[in-house]
């Protein structure tokens, strides 16, 4: 039963971060809340105990897609530095 | 106006077509076939404690090689469109005191982590793909908090080969000594006892490389992504 509340919990949650990431006007915040989901999402399948998928959606997911979106944001904002020189 | 009335339209499609997942859902009470077959086969053939990493490593190994395949062309992919610069000049910033204090205790934890979820992949939950990003955490929090740390990309390029060669003679040898239908076969090499380190076949060798691949390849395409677009 709790674990079926806490489960809605964590999917309303993760809707409004993912509505948030559409609609904000920063991308750094768009960026920070996919990740958030991705937590949201590993910590979902650890309560239906798939804890080898909750393992690769918290290391793949949050951890490694947001670093690389982060270094990307940083290549484009360099870009667009350099070019408005 | 006309957007926002389409994108409603589409939302509406996509939940009348996923309506019936939702209502026809029900909670099966036992393993069909196919399931059933997996999960008593780890334990009787394989002696595998981990029936996830038995149908990842064994029963779906084919699909494993492939995944290792596409994960292998991406980061090359990654690699050939960011060309190294010149590594002098690219601008990396001071890691800040906390940071640097906080990555030199906890690197060498984080890689013995790492290490340990992809050898322990046939007895716990894990193994070598989330393993090996654990592998690629650690040399990231590295590469953020030390200005000057470099490691070398023959190094890392040379492991990533040799892994996934590895792999796949792994694979070969099953065909050779067990005969035909038997390619990924772990169970050339013991079986060994339920739940010991060393055994279950050839499976934590198998996810031994296919960790250091991982780990290898991601490495190099976040130092990649570091050091390239400094200056144009």
């Amino acid at each position: 039963m709790i674990e079926t509340i806490l489960t809605i919990v964590l999917a309303i949650i993760s809707l409004m971060a993912a509505v948030y990431a559409v609609l904000t006007k920063k991308t750094l915040n768009a960026i920070i809340a996919s990740g958030i989901i991705s937590l949201l999402a590993s910590i979902m399948f650890l309560l239906v105990s798939a804890p080898d998928v909750a393992m690769t959606e918290a290391a793949i997911g949050s951890g490694l897609t947001t670093v690389v979106f982060l270094y990307a944001l940083k290549h484009i904002k360099d870009r667009r530095s350099t070019h408005d020189d | 106006m006309i957007k926002y009335l389409l994108i409603a339209l589409v939302l509406i499609g996509m939940g009348w077509l996923f309506l019936p997942l939702a209502t026809e859902y029900f909670t099966p009470t036992q393993l069909n076939n196919l399931a059933a077959n997996y999960v008593y086969g780890s334990a009787a053939d394989l002696n595998m404690p981990n029936a996830v990493t038995s149908v990842v490593v064994t029963y779906r190994g084919l699909d494993t090689l492939g995944e290792v395949t596409v994960l292998f062309l991406a980061t090359a992919g990654v690699g050939f469109f960011l060309k190294r610069k010149n590594s002098i000049k690219s601008k990396r910033r001071h890691g800040s005191e906390i940071l640097k204090s906080g990555a030199d205790l906890l690197a060498p934890l984080i890689i013995l982590f790492g290490i340990y979820i992809f050898t322990h992949g046939h007895l716990t939950p894990g193994g070598g793909f989330p393993g090996g990003v654990v592998l690629a955490s650690a040399f990231l929090l590295l590469l953020m908090a030390q200005e000057h740390f470099t490691f070398s990309h023959s190094v890392i390029q040379f492991t990533e080969s040799l892994s996934g060669i590895a792999y796949v003679f792994i694979g070969l040898a099953g065909l050779l000594l067990l005969g035909l239908n038997h390619f990924l076969d772990p169970r050339w090499l013991n079986l060994g006892q339920w739940g010991k380190l060393f055994s279950a076949g050839a499976v934590p060798l198998i996810y031994s490389f296919i960790g250091l691949k991982v780990g290898s390849e991601m490495s190099g395409m976040l130092d990649s992504l570091q050091s390239d677009g400094g200056d144009e």
